[in-house]
């Protein structure tokens, strides 16, 4: 049975989602016989880099939280880009005396990130210093969610905090703890109001789609820096979109 | 291309796509299907919720049975969780006893939380002009003190071009605020669609398997 509507938002929905996915596949198919292409600098992920060092040399303990957006919804994707985030730091930084750990506002979030540190510890040979407090869930609501995370970067020896995830306003409270302690701060989230906080709170506020683009900066794999330049393809096909929408509504045609 | 998908990542990678196909192609027995996963998916959140609860009580738990700074606060956590537990869990939720609770200490306390905010949000606009000053933290502050003046006049002087339905307030708040939250958040949604790419494609497994 042919649905009615066959060409309406649903479907322009699902092949633009099918756009995506095969400018995709093309670059990690291409992207494997090449070098990775240069990315542009971002302060935020040169600074990340140097943190995890710097904890591991000095002993201290690097603090990743990722909100409290609900996995099922719109939300999830900075939290997920939070625990590629985790997977990475938690490889280079287990092998410290004092191992990264996760806070986070949401039942599911908790568990996907004692899952992460998990895996990552286990995956450098490290599985025996997995605890599983290290990921922890601080609160349920979004202040005792800010609240609860206090206590891990007062109390933690942690020397950098960083913030990746669905949050609210809250989110100043615990960058505002993070400069107490005299940690470095780096952050991004999906909802604009944070990103507005963060962008005046956070030393290094990543804006727009620049935390999504975590796990190339971090070398998370082929996939990773495939996604991120096939956003930018289609950024540029939004745009050319936008433009030609517009100048077709101001010729009276649409 | 050769990836080696476990069994986990099979079962996310197939839940995904009928989830996907379920929301833009509308075929019944298809939504039928994306409904009921969607359905699953909330009671296996309320489940997390609980497991959250568990760990949440745990890690304080074991703080408070330590030395360690804070102990006593987390004591204090568990012994009103375990008061709210008993009396939401025998009264019901909206017993007189257990809106006493909510009313009298959830609220404040996140009310005062609130009004902290408020000293930080300042705090941290002061801080933004000592550590970085340029062209744009100008604009960003200059923004938010006309749209802080345009909403709440100062001692109730209203001052003309910058309030009202036409003023220099509502101009920003629906021209250059709009086009670029709306840029961000075409960023936000293309990096939305491909992390969810990258799991359904078994590429991101935040998981075990």
């Amino acid at each position: 049975m042919i649905p009615p509507n066959l060409f309406g938002i649903g479907q322009m929905g699902l092949l633009f989602v099918i756009l995506f996915f095969i400018i995709l596949v093309i670059f990690a198919f291409f992207g494997r016989r090449r070098p990775p292409a240069a990315l542009r600098e971002i302060p935020a992920f040169q600074k990340l880099w140097r943190a995890v060092g710097l904890a591991v040399e000095a002993g201290t303990r690097l603090h990743l939280t990722l909100g409290r957006g609900n996995l099922s919804g719109l939300q999830s994707g900075s939290a997920l880009i939070g625990l590629s985030i985790l997977d990475r730091i938690a490889r280079t930084a287990s092998i410290s005396d004092r191992p990264p750990i996760a806070t986070s506002g949401e039942g599911t979030l908790g568990i996907l990130s004692q899952d992460t540190l998990y895996n990552s510890f286990r995956a450098v040979g490290q599985g025996g210093q997995y605890d599983a407090s290290l990921g922890r869930i601080s609160g349920l609501t979004p202040f005792a969610y800010a609240a609860g995370t206090l206590p891990a970067i007062y109390d933690e020896h942690v020397s950098t905090t960083i913030l990746s995830g669905h949050f609210g306003s809250e989110v100043a409270l615990i960058t505002d703890a993070s400069e107490r302690v005299g940690a470095t701060t780096l952050a991004g989230s999906d909802e604009v109001s944070a990103q507005a906080v963060l962008y005046a709170a956070a030393q290094e506020p990543l804006i727009g789609e620049e935390l999504y683009a975590a796990g190339a900066y971090l070398k998370a794999g082929l996939f990773h820096n495939a996604s991120l330049r096939a956003q930018d393809v289609l950024r540029w096909v939004l745009i050319l979109a936008i433009l030609l929408g517009a100048i077709l509504k101001f010729l009276q045609i649409l | 291309m050769k990836i080696k998908v476990p069994f986990s990542a099979a079962i996310a990678i197939l839940f995904g796509l009928l989830v996907l196909a379920g929301y833009f192609i509308e075929i019944p027995w298809l939504s039928d299907l994306h409904n009921m996963f969607l359905q699953w998916a909330v009671i296996l959140a309320a489940v997390a919720l609980l497991v959250g609860i568990a760990n949440l009580a745990s890690v304080h738990w074991t703080k408070a049975s330590s030395e360690q700074n804070g102990s006593f606060y987390s004591a204090v956590l568990i012994i009103s969780l375990l008061i709210t537990l008993i009396v939401v869990g025998y009264l019901g939720p909206t017993a007189e006893w257990s809106l006493w609770i909510f009313n009298n200490i959830q609220v404040p306390v996140e009310s005062s939380l609130l009004a902290i905010l408020v000293v930080v949000l300042t705090y941290a606009a002061m801080r933004l002009i000592r550590r970085r000053l340029n062209l744009f933290s100008i604009i960003f502050i200059g923004t938010g003190l006309i749209t802080l003046l345009g909403i709440a006049p100062l001692f109730g002087v209203v001052i003309p071009g910058l309030h009202g339905a036409f003023g220099f307030r509502t101009l920003i708040a629906q021209i250059p605020a709009v086009a670029g939250a709306r840029g961000i958040l075409l960023g936000v949604a293309l990096g939305t669609v491909a992390t969810g790419l990258r799991i359904l494609m078994g590429a991101d497994r935040p998981y075990r398997g």
